[in-house]
């Protein structure tokens, strides 16, 4: 009974999306106050509908309900409790429904801290979130319902997937849907803006700190994908350009540059035009992330015909989306202003540089991952494009950036001097170089490649320290809004050093051990004890202890368990690798089959891998970063009515007024 | 000093240089990566590279699974033809016989397929498409062969 209100809550709900998408815009074509100020309650009602279903579907989960066609397919009776509620977004009905979801929070949130915006932009907003959220309910009515019963009702479910069974396949699906869903808030935005006419600085204004908070959710939900697949899949790797991997890259990289793209139009009024393309191409992209992992289109492009409905409609949802955001775009943009004069060696100029390098690599990672697609739909052939494409391509496009992301973060507004940047530049210059070469001296291999991605690391991370302790030097104020770019900055610099290091230095060796032997990687000794076996909550196990000791000392360092997991329910065994992170490496381990001999021995992976570590802090620290900036106090303040063509006219006067907070060091020197 | 509009044509200019740099390094790569597809029955038919790296799909045939050491081999079938494949090295949580797999790797002198990977896929339920392409087509051509005797 209550899974059928749950159904008839999202039914109900997508005819309050329908009006929240049709009434508010109208509201602002007719000049009706009344219907305009609609938009922030529908939001309301819709998110409360939705939370409603969802929550009625927890409750089938909790409850092991198993009458309910998806929580059968999709949980089982002696799961854990939380990965019971995991299950949700196990499968494909369900991950659609958090979409709709966090869908609502997103729009939520824009109702409720959108006071001091403008009643009819607001209208606007919230119109088009309404019309995305409607497509995607309609969508999972007609072909994806989750409250489909299954009468009669299965005795047990067939259980989560073991290698989503892991904490952090618990939160990795809603932290990375946060950010998917979180570009909608900047495309909502530019496409309200560009129906209005009004692409100015208080639109730019009012999407930035949406767009950060949304990078960063997509930032650590990426981040804890690769985490996942680093430890869950038992093999060491991190990242495999996989099209599922790519499918979040994209956005993230878009996302990256819009974020820096949204600050110049924000400052200078430029680039509006090539801003509002960004914020259509993160959030269709987003799109395109979510329908290609969940449809099933990257197991089979065919099993689109097998059905045709879902298939169908993703693609004319696509089509639609980007069709008519572009069409807006087309009709709208001749009338945009272009800014203000620019000289070639400003901030703009760096910024523009590397956004267009982050949208050309985007190009690239899409060639990758749809061209098989594409091949294979036409039915032209199998085939797939290896790792080494993306990493040919991707590393040389990422050069330029990292190293105009310092004088980038250096340079003054509409025009920058050499004299002013210089001194900035030397110390990273040479402290880069310095550390570059002692740290692959001290790996003990070094090559043109190493030395260049250690030095990019190093520069940009140097640089970071410098600019912030040399405001602190000075007394100046530090906002948000610049510790949180020095400490994005010096995230992604900790990221490419880490990086740089597992690609070139990591050890892995697949080993024969029996009890009481030995292996040796990089100065630690591996010793397989023992091997015995052990039971969980809902599977069996094979558990290794594997002791660990360093150079000529005999003291045991780590003490290492891998398992071989056989989950009752399933016919796949499940190899948990045990990791011991240390602050320089990771030393990994997993168990492999038995193999036949005189006495028992096991097949076993013996990792080394350098650095590793530091992915996951630079993550971490991209993420703190986004969140300091997304939180600047700035924000907050109230933006006044007419307030965007002063900066217009006068731009001179907004960079002033900016001037003891704004990321532009030389000025504030000079000021 | 430039003039604003030879300033503009001197970004312009490096714009497209650095374009067609990018255009042609990343056709380049493109094309030197990717990684065909065959079955065991075009294998068979010699429509295989003989020297670079290639995929085959199919199933685990059946009791072929020897394990030497850390070496493993076995057979991969699509029913129609068979090809031996060898793999040194921890073989995925999912491999198993009677089940689809794809495997990355080259063909010796003697038509023996080294693995250099073999790919896992996450589901226990799920075919990988090549394999399962790779028997699909082989059951309608037996299918077409009985119709037409």
């Amino acid at each position: 009974m209550l899974v059928e209100l749950g159904h008839f809550a999202l039914i109900l709900s997508l005819l309050v999306a329908l009006t929240q998408g049709v009434l508010p815009l109208a509201g602002v074509l007719n000049s009706n106050a009344l219907w305009q100020s609609s938009a922030r309650p529908l939001a309301l009602l819709q998110w409360s509908l939705v939370a409603f279903a969802f929550a009625v579907l927890e409750v089938a989960f909790l409850q092991s309900d198993f009458s309910v066609l998806y929580v059968s397919e999709h949980s089982n009776s002696l799961l854990p409790w939380p990965y019971k509620m995991a299950a949700l977004w196990g499968g494909h009905e369900g991950s659609l429904l958090l979409w709709v979801f966090l869908l609502g929070v997103w729009s939520s949130a824009v109702a409720l801290f959108s006071k001091t915006l403008a009643q009819d932009m607001v209208a606007r907003v919230l119109s088009v979130m309404g019309m995305i959220s409607s497509g995607f309910l309609l969508f999972i009515l007609t072909t994806s319902n989750p409250f489909a019963r299954l009468l009669p009702a299965a005795s047990e479910g067939q259980d989560l997937n073991p290698l989503l069974q892991d904490p952090g396949l618990v939160i990795h699906p809603p932290m990375l849907y946060m950010g998917y869903v979180g570009m909608s808030v900047a495309f909502a935005f530019a496409i309200a803006a560009l129906m209005a006419g009004r692409l100015d600085t208080v639109w730019a204004r009012w999407s930035r700190p949406w767009t950060l908070v949304a990078w960063t959710f997509l930032t650590f939900g990426i981040g804890l994908g690769s985490w996942w697949a680093y430890y869950e899949l038992g093999w060491g790797g991190w990242w495999f350009w996989d099209p599922v991997e790519n499918a979040s890259l994209m956005p993230w990289l878009v996302a990256t540059a819009l974020i820096h793209s949204l600050m110049v139009t924000e400052k200078r009024g430029s680039f509006k035009a090539w801003t509002v393309l960004l914020a259509i191409a993160a959030f269709s992209l987003s799109l395109l992330g979510t329908f290609l992992v969940r449809s099933g289109v990257l197991t089979s492009v065919h099993a689109f015909a097998s059905d045709p409905a879902r298939g169908i409609f993703i693609l004319v949802f696509l089509a639609l989306v980007v069709g008519s955001s572009l069409t807006l775009f087309a009709w709208r943009a001749p009338t945009v202003s272009l800014g203000s004069p620019m000289a070639l060696l400003s901030k703009e100029t760096f910024l523009l540089a590397n956004s267009v390098l982050l949208s050309t690599a985007t190009l690239a990672v899409l060639l990758g991952t749809l061209y098989p697609l594409i091949i294979d739909a036409l039915n032209m052939g199998k085939l797939s494009v290896g790792p080494p494409y993306f990493n040919v391509v991707f590393a040389p496009l990422m050069v330029p950036v990292l190293f105009m992301m310092v004088p980038g973060a250096l340079a003054r507004w509409r025009e920058a001097k050499w004299s002013q940047i210089k001194p900035f530049l030397i110390l990273p210059f040479f402290a880069a170089t310095i550390f570059s070469l002692g740290l692959s001296l001290w790996m003990g291999h070094q090559d043109a490649g190493i030395l260049l991605g250690f030095w990019l690391g190093a520069w940009v991370a140097f640089a970071s320290f410098q600019q912030v302790a040399w405001r602190a030097k000075q007394g100046l104020r530090m906002g948000g809004s610049f510790l949180g770019m020095q400490i994005a900055h010096l995230g992604l610099a900790v990221v490419v050093l880490g990086v740089t290091g597992v690609k070139n230095f990591e050890i892995e060796r697949d080993v024969r051990m029996g009890v009481g032997d030995q292996v040796t990687l990089a100065q630690y000794h591996f010793k397989l004890v023992d091997v015995k076996e052990v039971r969980g909550p809902n599977y069996k196990a094979l558990r290794a202890q594997v002791n660990v000791t360093k150079g000529e000392s005999e003291t045991v360092i780590k003490n290492l368990t891998p398992e071989k997991r056989f989950y009752l329910s399933s016919t796949m065994p499940m190899t948990e690798a045990s990791i011991d992170s240390g602050f320089m490496q990771d030393l990994y381990v997993s168990l492999g089959d038995v193999l036949s001999g005189p006495t028992p021995q096991w097949s076993m992976r013996v990792y080394y891998k350098p650095f590793v570590p530091w992915l996951w802090a630079g993550v971490l620290l991209m993420v703190l970063g986004g969140l300091l900036a997304s939180f600047d106090k700035r924000y907050r303040a109230p933006v006044l009515a007419g307030d965007d063509q002063a900066h217009d006219q006068e731009p001179e006067v907004h960079e002033t007024h900016h001037a003891s907070q704004s990321h532009d060091l030389a000025s504030t020197h000079n000021a | 000093m430039m003039s604003k509009r030879q300033k503009r044509f001197a970004l312009i200019g490096a714009a497209l240089v650095v374009l067609a740099c990018v255009v042609g390094l990343v056709l380049n790569a493109f094309q030197s990566n990717l990684v065909f597809f065959f079955t065991p029955t075009q294998i068979f038919k010699g429509e295989a590279p003989k020297s670079s790296a290639f995929r085959i799909g199919g199933m685990v045939k059946q009791g072929s699974l020897v394990q030497r050491d850390m070496t493993h081999e076995f057979v991969v079938t699509d029913n129609e033809q068979d090809v031996a494949v060898s793999f040194t090295g921890l073989l995925p949580d999912l491999f198993k016989e009677g089940r689809g797999v794809v495997a990355q790797g080259k063909l010796d002198a003697s038509g023996h397929f080294v693995a250099s990977e073999v790919l896992a896929k996450h589901d226990e339920n799920y075919m990988p498409p090549e394999a399962k392409a790779a028997m699909d087509e082989a059951a309608m051509r037996k299918t077409a062969k009985t119709l037409r005797p």
